[in-house]
C-alpha cells in the first residue's frame, strides 16, 4: 500500500494545474463578490474580514503589553489604557474568536464536506456577512468616536450609570454581530441535517461537521440571551429602566446571570470549531481514523449542552449561595471531563499511525499542549476555594488565552494551512510556515506562562499600573508578546506571497479522505457536477488506497 | 496533602522567600496553597502524559519507520479509563474546593466586624469604635475579623492576596469576608473588578498588628464617637424615634433586641433580621411592613449615604432597651455610649 501512495502522490502533485474554470473566477468584478450566494466565495469575505479585525485587536493587545513594561502609566493615560483593553477583548471576541472557523472554514467546507451543493439558505449566509460588518462599524465607530471602557463585559452599574463614553454604540455593534452568529449556527443546523449526500449518514460525517453543529446549537440558544441583555442595558443607560438598579430595585447581580450564561457558552462557540479542526489535521497527517470516533463526536454535544449550565461559575465571589456555588462547581468539573476525553483521543490517534510533521500537524500538536494547560489551569478555578485567591487576577487572564488563544488560534492557524491549498488550489511555502508555527509557540509560552504566576502573586487584572514587585514578570510577558507578534505576522506574509508564487496543490495533496479532497482545488462553484454518494466512514484511509489505486490503474 | 511537615515547612519558607510565590500571612493561606500544590502537581503529571504520549507516539509511528498506517477502531477499556480517572480527580479536587470555600466564607461566630464601604475610586474603612481608615485597614494578628462590605457606586472587589482572600462588593447589598492574619507587616488590598478609570489606582494596604500595638492603634486614632453613636444621632435627626419610640402605643416596632430575632411580617413570611435586613427595611420600609403595623414608613432612599446606613445599622444592632430611645426623644445631642450587646465584641 505505501508503494500506492508514491505512486498516487507524484503525478497528482507534477502534472496538477489549477482547473480553469472554479469559484474563485467562475465571475469576475467585485459586486460579484459583493453579492455571492456561493458558500465558498462567503467564507473568503469572512477571512479577509476576520484577519483585518485579528490585527486590529492585535495592535491593541502590543499597546497593553507595552504600557505594562513598567510599573508606572507612562504611555498612556488610564482611561485610554482601559479603552485599549475593551477594544482588544470586544474586538477579539465578538469580531475574531466566535466567528474565525465557523464562518470561515466552517462555511467553506460544511456544505462540501457533507456532500451539498451550498448552504441551506445562501442569502442568508451572504446577510449574516452584512451583519457582521455592520455591527463591526458599530464597533469602530464607538472606536473612533473616543471609545468604549466598559470591559468587552459591559458590566452594569458601571456601564450604565458611571461612565460616559460610547457604550450604547458599542453594544449595539455587538447586538448586531450576534446576529450574524445565529444566521451562521442556523444555515450550519439545516444544511448537517437536510442536505447531507445519500450515504452520508451522522456517523460518517467528520467530526469537524459534529463540532460546528455542537457550536451552532449554542449559537442559536445562547446568543439571544446576549442580545437580551445588550438591550436592557442599552434602555438601563438610555431611560433608566433600572432592572439592574439596585435604587430602583433592581439588581445588579442579574446582570452577571444574564451575561455569563450567553458568554460562558460563547468559550465553547469558539473552541469547539477548534477541535473540529484538529481532528481533522491529526487524522490526515497519522493516516488514521480518529481513535473512538463516536466518543469524540458525543463529547462536542455533552461539551454544548453542559456548557449552559455552568456560567455561575463566573459568580462564585459575589455571594451567590452557598449551595449555587457546590452545584456550578460540580458542574464545571464534569465539564471538564470531555475535554479531557477529547486530548487523549488525539493523542491515541497518533498510535500506529504513520506520522507525517507537516505545519497544519506542528499548530495541532501546539494545540494539545497549550489546550491542555487552558483546560487544567480551569480546574483550578472551577475548585471553589481556589478560586477565590484566582479569579480576576493575571491567573484567569492567563487561563482563558491558553484555552482561547493557545487553543483556538493554534487550531484557527492549524485549520488554514490545512485547508489553504484546498481554498486557493496552491501550496504555502513550507519551512517559512513551519518556522511560523514554532515560533508562535515559543511567544505564546512566554507571553502567558508568566501571567500564571503573575496571578497567584496577586495581580489584578485590567490593571494600567501595578506594585513595582511584579515589573520582573511583565517585562518578560511583553518580550514574549513580541515574538508571538512575529509569528502572527509570518502567515499573513507568505499565504498572501503564495496566492501568487505557491506550488500548484493539486486536489489532495495531503491524501485527505474528505469529500471536499475529492473535488479540485479550488472547487467549482457548484462544488460537486453530480451529487456524491458516500459508502465509506470518515478518516477511511483503506477505502482512499483502493480509490486512488483504482484510478491510477484507469489512467495508465 | 501527605507530605512531611518538616518538608512542607523547608517547601514553604523557601516559596516565601522566592519572588514566585506570595506571603503566607493568614490561617486559610496554608490551606489554599496546599490544593494550589495539588492542582499544580496533578497539572503537571497531566501535561507530562499528554507530551509523552505525542512524543512517544511521533517517534514510534513516524513515517520513516512505519510507513503504513494501522486501522484500530477504539477501545472501549482505554476510553472508560480516561474518562473515570478524570472523572476521580475532578471530584477530589471539587471536594477539596468545597471545603476551601466554606473555610473562607464561612466566618467563626467570635469574629470581629469591620465595614468596608467601596467607592470610585478609594475603600472606606469603619471601625465599630469610630475609627475611620481610607485606603488603609488595620487588624490585629490571632483575631478573626469580618469585613462586611457595600458598594456605594459599582462593583469594587476586594482582594488581600497574601491572605488568599477576595470577595465581590456590591452594589445594594452586604457581602462578607473573614480572615486571621498571623503576621505583623503590610499587605497590598487590591480592587480587582474592573471599576472604571481609576481601576488600577484603588490600591490600600492592610497593616497587621500585633494584639498590644493594634489596642494603642485603636485609642490613638479614634475619632470620639462609635459607629453605634453616630447611628444614634442619626436616628433622632432623621425622625426615626418619633414612631420607633418603644412605646406600646408607637406607630412603628420596638427596635430593641430586634437584631438576630426572628420577625414575623405582615406578609406572613418570617425573617431573620440581620445586617441585610435592616439596610433593605430603612431603604424599601414598603417592602417590609412588620405584622401588626401599618405601612406608613417612607423610604429613606437616596438620604442616607452607605455610611449612614451603616451607622444606623450598629445602633440598631447595639439597641438592647428602649433606655436610649426615650433619651433621645427628648435630647438629640449626647456623647455618651449606647449600651452595647453582651457578646457583641468590642474592640
Amino acid at each position: 500500500m505505501s508503494a500506492t501512495h508514491t505512486i498516487v502522490n507524484l503525478p497528482d502533485q507534477r502534472t496538477a494545474t489549477i482547473p480553469k474554470r472554479n469559484y474563485l473566477n467562475n465571475e469576475d468584478g467585485l459586486l460579484s463578490w459583493l453579492f455571492t450566494g456561493d458558500h465558498k466565495r462567503i467564507a473568503i469575505l469572512y477571512l479577509i474580514s476576520i484577519t483585518f479585525f485579528f490585527f486590529i485587536g492585535g495592535a491593541f493587545a502590543g499597546l497593553i503589553r507595552l504600557e505594562l513594561l513598567t510599573p508606572q502609566p507612562d504611555l498612556v493615560a488610564s482611561d485610554t489604557y482601559n479603552k485599549f483593553f475593551s477594544m482588544h477583548g470586544i474586538v477579539m471576541i465578538f469580531l475574531f474568536l466566535v466567528p474565525s472557523v465557523p464562518a470561515t472554514l466552517g462555511n467553506f467546507l460544511i456544505p462540501i464536506m457533507v456532500g451539498a451543493k451550498d448552504l441551506a439558505f445562501p442569502k442568508v449566509n451572504l446577510l449574516s456577512w452584512y451583519l457582521y460588518w455592520i455591527g463591526g462599524l458599530f464597533t469602530m465607530a464607538a472606536l473612533v468616536l473616543g471609545g468604549v471602557d466598559t470591559g468587552w463585559t459591559f458590566t452594569t452599574p458601571l456601564s450604565t450609570h458611571y461612565l460616559n463614553t460610547h457604550v450604547v454604540t458599542a453594544a449595539t455593534g455587538v447586538f448586531i454581530i450576534g446576529f450574524s452568529s445565529i444566521f451562521t449556527g442556523l444555515n450550519f443546523i439545516v444544511t448537517i441535517h437536510r442536505m447531507r449526500a445519500p450515504g452520508m449518514t451522522w456517523f460518517r460525517m467528520p467530526l469537524f461537521c459534529w463540532s460546528n453543529y455542537a457550536a451552532s446549537i449554542l449559537m442559536v440558544l445562547g446568543t439571544p440571551v446576549l442580545a437580551i441583555t445588550l438591550v436592557l442595558v442599552a434602555l438601563e443607560r438610555l431611560v433608566g429602566i433600572g432592572v439592574f438598579d439596585p435604587t430602583k430595585g433592581g439588581d445588579p447581580l442579574l446582570f452577571q446571570h444574564l451575561f455569563w450564561f450567553y458568554s460562558h457558552p460563547a468559550v465553547y462557540i469558539m473552541i469547539l470549531p477548534g477541535m473540529g479542526v484538529i481532528s481533522e489535521v491529526i487524522s490526515t497527517f497519522s493516516r488514521k481514523r480518529v481513535f473512538g470516533y463516536t466518543a469524540v463526536a458525543f463529547s462536542s454535544v455533552a461539551i454544548a449542552l453542559f456548557g449552559f449550565f455552568v456560567w455561575a461559575h463566573h459568580m462564585f465571589i459575589m455571594g451567590v449561595s452557598n449551595y449555587s456555588a457546590l452545584v456550578f462547581s460540580l458542574l464545571t468539573m464534569l465539564v471538564a471531563v470531555p475535554s479531557a476525553i477529547k486530548i487523549f483521543n488525539w493523542a491515541f490517534t497518533l498510535q500506529k499511525g504513520s506520522i507525517t510533521f507537516e505545519t497544519p500537524m506542528l499548530y495541532a500538536f501546539g494545540f494539545l499542549g497549550l489546550f491542555t494547560i487552558g483546560g487544567m489551569t480551569g480546574v483550578f478555578l472551577g475548585a471553589l476555594g481556589m478560586d477565590i485567591h484566582l479569579t480576576e487576577t493575571y491567573f484567569i487572564v492567563a487561563h482563558f488565552h491558553f484555552v482561547m488563544v493557545g487553543g483556538m488560534l493554534m487550531a484557527f492557524l492549524a485549520g488554514i494551512h490545512f485547508w489553504w491549498p484546498k481554498m486557493t488550489g496552491r501550496m504555502y511555502p513550507e519551512s517559512l510556515s513551519k518556522l511560523a508555527a514554532v515560533t508562535t509557540f515559543i511567544g505564546f509560552n512566554l507571553t502567558f506562562l508568566p501571567q500564571f504566576i503573575l496571578g497567584y502573586l496577586g495581580m489584578p487584572r485590567r490593571y494600567h499600573a501595578y506594585p513595582p514587585e511584579f515589573q520582573v514578570l511583565n517585562v518578560l510577558s511583553t518580550a514574549g508578546a513580541t515574538v508571538l507578534g512575529v509569528g502572527y505576522m509570518l502567515p499573513l506574509l507568505y499565504l498572501g506571497w503564495s496566492l501568487k508564487y505557491g506550488a500548484i496543490a493539486g486536489n489532495n495533496p495531503w491524501q485527505a479522505t474528505g469529500l471536499e479532497w475529492q473535488i479540485q482545488s479550488p472547487p467549482l462553484t457548484e462544488n460537486f457536477i453530480e451529487t456524491p454518494v458516500v459508502d465509506h466512514e470518515a478518516y477511511d484511509y483503506e477505502w482512499l488506497a483502493h480509490k486512488t489505486a483504482q484510478e491510477v490503474t484507469t489512467v495508465g | 496533602m501527605h507530605i512531611s511537615p518538616v518538608l512542607w515547612q523547608f517547601l514553604v519558607k523557601w516559596l516565601n522567600a522566592s519572588a514566585l510565590f506570595p506571603r503566607e500571612a493568614s490561617t486559610i493561606a496554608p490551606y489554599a496553597d496546599a490544593l494550589y500544590f495539588f492542582l499544580l502537581l496533578i497539572t503537571v503529571v497531566g501535561l507530562t502524559l499528554v507530551g509523552m504520549l505525542i512524543f512517544g507516539f511521533s517517534i514510534r509511528y513516524r513515517k520513516e519507520k512505519h510507513p503504513v498506517a494501522v486501522q484500530v477502531e477504539g477501545s472501549t477499556l482505554l476510553e472508560a479509563t480516561w474518562t473515570i480517572i478524570p472523572l476521580a480527580l475532578f471530584l477530589i479536587v471539587f471536594v477539596w474546593g468545597a471545603l476551601l470555600y466554606f473555610r473562607i466564607y464561612n466566618p467563626p461566630t467570635n469574629a470581629m466586624n469591620i465595614y468596608v464601604v467601596g467607592k470610585q475610586w478609594m475603600w472606606k474603612a469603619e471601625h465599630p469604635g469610630g475609627q475611620h481608615e481610607i485606603n488603609a485597614l488595620h487588624v490585629p494578628t490571632g483575631r478573626p475579623v469580618q469585613l462586611t462590605m457595600i458598594s456605594q457606586d459599582v462593583f469594587h472587589s476586594f482582594s488581600i492576596p497574601d491572605f488568599r482572600v477576595k470577595r465581590e462588593v456590591i452594589p445594594g447589598r452586604y457581602s462578607t469576608v473573614w480572615f486571621q492574619a498571623t503576621t505583623p507587616g503590610t499587605y497590598h488590598i487590591f480592587c480587582t473588578q474592573y471599576c472604571g478609570t481609576n481601576h488600577s489606582a484603588m490600591i490600600g494596604e492592610v497593616t497587621v498588628l500585633s494584639p498590644d500595638d493594634y489596642d494603642k492603634w485603636t485609642q490613638e486614632s479614634t475619632s470620639g464617637m462609635s459607629l453605634a453613636q453616630n447611628g444614634e444621632r442619626l436616628f433622632a435627626s432623621m425622625g426615626c424615634n418619633a414612631c420607633h419610640s418603644g412605646s406600646a402605643a408607637a406607630r412603628g416596632p420596638n427596635l430593641a433586641g430586634v437584631y438576630g430575632s426572628k420577625l414575623q411580617l405582615a406578609s406572613g413570611s418570617q425573617v431573620l433580621v440581620n445586617d441585610a435586613y435592616l439596610r433593605d427595611a430603612i431603604l424599601n420600609p414598603s417592602q417590609h411592613i412588620t405584622a401588626g403595623y401599618a405601612p406608613i414608613m417612607p423610604t429613606y432612599q437616596g438620604q442616607i449615604s452607605e455610611d449612614g446606613l451603616i451607622d444606623l445599622v450598629e445602633y440598631i444592632k447595639a439597641m438592647q432597651t428602649n433606655y436610649r430611645v426615650q433619651q433621645t426623644l427628648t435630647t438629640s445631642q449626647s456623647n455618651q455610649t449606647a449600651p452595647t450587646t453582651p457578646g457583641t465584641v468590642k474592640p
